[in-house]
């Protein structure tokens, strides 16, 4: 798998499909994709990356640990649950605010938060599971 | 802001549009909050001085939010919320009764206990691979198993409890741990997949997943489903789940290997999740098919009582010895569940909050006296007594209590269970409940003479001076509760009497459910 072509590409693609992953996410509210299939994209495009480049390189672009990501996930999803309290409805009603942006209605929704909460939680989960298969091998 | 034009929809045949009171709130609190904490103890796994505090912080506050879910359940009743406000039984829905508030309530203290006990016992490696993260994600999973009305809501606890049990069992990676692991994983999961089987066959006959609903329906349709299947089908999951007789081999097998706060935090949580489980099915869904398998379940209750008690008085390591205590206790309450009534289903719920406490404690204890005396082998220790008067004191409360000794919290519940048995003329049955605490007395009066009142003639066990401040806290702490509710059991009596009958007629559960019988 070490070839050249494949070193010099592996950022690119990894790019495009992190890109990709986060269109995915926010497509998932009408349309087939969300969260779930979001996060394990983004996870494919690190492991790639991994591949390509090794296990430190993806440590370092990802900044944070991804158990750490994972765990920012969980409680982003428990908040968006959470929010319903102060809108007096019951846990994990999904809320909607439709703020304006240069003249666009942005539809904005719990469902949405939680979403991405699912997201985080599979990108680091399937990462820090990837990332630590792939010491193994060495 | 500029939301678009509300359409003539009639909402109220697809949402709960009645705003729920901040006090209903309390019933998904719980959960909510673990799942919350555990992910801020989770990001935070570096700073190891920080987690303690934290988590111990974190316990308090379910503690009380327990205490006050169970103060407004004895208040107002069953109290319901239904996720996202979709009308059950589409929503999923939480519904808490007393049985649910009460197990909660003593699921957190003996959480909390096992979180006071871990803040010395557990080192920075351990904190670095997440005992405390894992120990919040287990509480989730144990509070939501025991307030959520929904039974495939019920199966992803139960997962959630399993696969943080799983990462506290192989804390520290020895060997021996991973051995203990994969016979308690794998066991599980087959008691886990017979759960999900026959979740869905239920769900395949009866269309719904909620309780209530079930509860209901199955009064309405006795005749022409197969609910027998059902009924066997669940009592063989949890019954494996709860370590009941012929599949309670994982038990012992897996129970000694991991440190001694989470043998500790199973031995309180985890097999009582399965007697709550099957008690919920079989008393409140399946009424009639619980009765008519009563006289199995009475069966494998005896064989589980003896078994246990046998099995405990066998064994030099008292870990193991803590095992076997474990399983004959989940006889007792099987026992209950087989006589059935206010007094027989009372007396399981009443003793298995008491074998939370004490089996708990009893862990704990092993641990401080390991520590001691440097070994867990019964034919090395010895001289405790001598060392520390008053922890041999605090086990001993636990050893009377655990056999069932007045004036402990032991001795109640075993009363109730043998009474009921009594007056249903299952005099047998009666007499294996008492004749199990005999034997328990024998298993617990030779780790007493052996390890406490024995002289320590061998100088080699290298044991530690004084114990640690916090295994004694929140040991103390614990035999405080088991004596309080030995010296006044009124109150818990009151209240597990009421919980068994609000369990055989369900109507206030299906009320709280469906308000005004709008099914």
């Amino acid at each position: 798998m070490n070839t050249v072509i494949f070193r010099t590409l592996a950022p690119f693609l990894t790019a495009l499909m992190l890109l990709f992953s986060v269109f995915v996410l926010l497509r998932g509210h009408n349309e087939p994709g969300g969260g779930f299939i979001g996060g394990l994209i983004a996870a494919s495009a690190l492991a790639i990356y991994g591949i390509a480049r090794g296990i430190r390189p993806v440590r370092e672009a990802l900044w944070f640990h991804p158990m750490t990501i994972a765990a920012f996930g969980l409680l982003l999803a428990c908040i968006a649950g959470l929010v319903s309290i102060f809108a007096a409805v019951p846990f994990m009603t999904g809320l909607w605010i439709y703020p304006g942006l240069f003249g666009i209605v942005v539809p904005l929704s719990t469902v949405m938060l939680f979403d991405f909460g699912v997201y985080l939680v599979v990108v680091g989960a399937v990462t820090s599971i990837a990332l630590a298969l792939e010491r193994e091998d060495i | 802001m500029a939301a678009p034009a509300a359409s003539a929809i009639d909402l109220s045949k697809a949402l709960v549009l009645a705003p729920p009171a901040l006090a209903d709130w309390l019933v998904i609190l719980p959960v909510a909050w673990c799942l919350a904490s555990g992910a801020i103890l989770l990001m935070l796994r570096k700073n190891v001085r920080l987690q303690p505090p934290l988590a111990v912080a974190a316990l308090v506050v379910l503690l009380v939010l327990d205490a006050l879910l169970l103060w407004r359940v004895i208040d107002g009743g069953p109290v319901t919320m239904v996720m996202g406000r979709w009308l059950p039984p589409f929503g999923i829905a939480f519904t808490v009764d007393l049985a649910g508030a009460l197990f909660a309530l003593f699921s957190a203290l003996v959480a909390l206990a096992g979180g006071i006990y871990a803040a010395e016992s557990i080192d920075a490696s351990g904190r670095r691979y997440g005992f405390y993260p894992f120990l919040m994600l287990l509480m989730a999973g144990v509070s939501g198993a025991f307030l959520t009305g929904d039974i495939f809501n019920l199966y992803v606890w139960f997962e959630v409890l399993l696969i943080s049990s799983f990462g506290l069992l192989v804390l520290g990676s020895e060997p021996r741990q991973i051995d203990g692991a994969v016979k308690y994983a794998f066991l599980n999961l087959i008691a886990t997949t017979l759960f999900l089987i026959a979740v869905g066959y239920l769900y395949g006959l009866f269309g719904t997943l909620n309780m209530a609903d079930i509860a209901a329906k199955a009064g309405e349709r006795r005749g022409d489903l197969p609910l027998m299947t059902l009924g066997v089908l669940f009592v063989l999951a949890f019954g494996m789940k709860a370590a009941a007789f012929p599949v309670n081999f994982w038990l012992p097998a897996s129970y000694h290997t991991p440190r001694i706060v989470v043998s500790a935090l199973f031995a309180g949580l985890l097999t009582k999740v399965g007697i709550y489980a099957l008690i919920r099915v079989m008393v409140m869904l399946f009424p009639v098919e619980g009765d008519e398998l009563s006289f199995v379940i009475a069966a494998a209750a005896a064989a589980t009582m003896i078994f246990g008690a046998l099995g405990a008085i066998g064994q030099s390591d008292t870990r193991r010895l803590l095992g076997y205590l474990v399983i004959s206790g989940i006889g007792v309450m099987l026992a209950g569940i087989a006589v059935g009534g206010p007094g027989g289903v009372g007396g399981a719920l009443f003793y298995a909050l008491h074998s939370m406490v004490v089996m708990t404690a009893l862990y704990m204890a092993t641990g401080v006296a390991g520590r001691l005396s440097g070994a867990f082998d019964l034919n090395r220790a010895g001289g405790l007594y001598g060392r520390t008067a008053f922890f041999s004191a605090l086990s001993l409360v636990l050893f009377l209590s655990v056999s069932g000794m007045p004036p402990f919290s032991g001795f109640w519940p075993k009363v109730m269970v043998a009474k009921a048995a009594i007056d249903i003329g299952a005099w047998w049955l009666a007499g294996t409940v008492l004749l199990t605490g005999f034997l328990t007395m024998i298993a617990v009066g030779r780790v007493w003479v052996l390890a406490y009142w024995r002289p320590a003639n061998i100088p080699a066990a290298p044991g530690e001076g004084a114990p640690r401040t916090s295994a004694m806290l929140s040991l103390s702490a614990l035999a405080l509760v088991t004596v309080l509710v030995g010296l006044f059991p009124d109150p818990l009596l009151q209240q597990v009497q009421q919980a068994a009958s609000g369990l055989a007629e369900p109507s206030a559960y299906v009320n709280s459910v469906f308000p005004q019988g709008a099914r």
